[in-house]
């Protein structure tokens, strides 16, 4: 990456490369800030996400060199995320489908018996 | 949550992430004084961001938004999912900060060390490790800033 690397295995990012992330993530910041303004329904959420997804990977990918390593490192990266996505995937398929089953009502009038408990 | 103080901490993060990532460089290229700098720099960042987000829970606490302590929602047929959002609030930028408070003595440690010319390009892996650590943290708040700020806890 660098010319002035000086014989290290590990290539040096330059410094132009790493402002040119720091300014994305400040412009996506303030994006995502104005667009949380804007009612787009469920659709805020999603876009708030895309962009949060999209800030980290710049922060992994050059900040944290991701870019600059080894296949190995790279597989170790994906492998993490694998993982995560187990948890996020077991974790959000439950919340959503516990209703399916208890036909419970919905959550703003739900009461839960450890505060029914406290009222008597 | 306050949304504006929100997005500026999220911006102050990604400055101590930037000077961070500097500090990493400083030290493959041996530049002693640039890597001190940028430590000190990466520090000044963080100890901002604590300032606004202790100013934040100021905030919270003033308005009767602690869960526990006299907790108090506005729209009182609410408060109890109100109390619930609160929690997981705190239970979150506080687990955050603390990570932020361990990165702040972990950078003293490599400011201490820095000074005393331990980092060269033949030795820096202290330095890219607790890098690694300090971006990793920020990553946590890029995902927390818009779950806490930007949906669902609008008022």
């Amino acid at each position: 990456m660098s010319s002035t690397a000086t014989g290290h295995h590990t290539p040096i990012p330059n410094v132009a490369t790493l402002v040119k992330v720091f300014l994305s993530l400040i412009v996506l910041t303030f994006v995502t800030t104005l667009i949380s303004y804007v009612d787009l329904g469920e659709l805020n959420i999603v876009v708030a996400l895309i962009i949060a997804v999209f800030k980290a990977s710049l922060v992994a990918w050059i900040f944290m060199g991701v870019r600059y390593t080894t296949s190995l490192t790279k597989l170790f990266v994906v492998a993490g995320l694998v993982w995560l996505s187990i948890l996020v995937i077991l974790t959000y398929s439950d919340y959503t489908s516990r209703n399916w089953i208890y036909q419970a009502r919905p959550w703003s009038q739900t009461k839960a018996p450890f505060f029914e408990d406290k009222a008597k | 949550m306050n949304v504006p103080l929100g997005a500026t901490n999220t911006a102050v993060l990604i400055c101590s992430s930037l000077t961070m990532a500097m500090a990493v460089r400083s030290a493959q290229l041996s530049q002693r004084k640039a890597l001190v700098r940028f430590l000190l720099l990466t520090m000044f960042f963080g100890a901002i961001f604590l300032g606004v987000k202790a100013y934040e829970y100021h905030e919270k606490w003033v308005e009767h938004l602690v869960p526990g302590f006299g907790f108090q929602y506005e729209e009182t047929q609410f408060e109890r999912n109100a109390q619930i959002l609160f929690f997981l609030y705190f239970a979150m930028t506080g687990m955050h900060a603390i990570h932020m408070i361990v990165g702040f003595g972990l950078l003293t440690y490599l400011v201490v060390k820095a000074r005393k010319n331990a980092f060269t390009e033949h030795y820096f892996a202290p330095v890219e490790m607790i890098g690694l650590y300090w971006h990793f943290v920020d990553i946590v708040w890029i995902f927390l800033f818009p779950m806490l700020y930007l949906i669902g806890g609008r008022r």
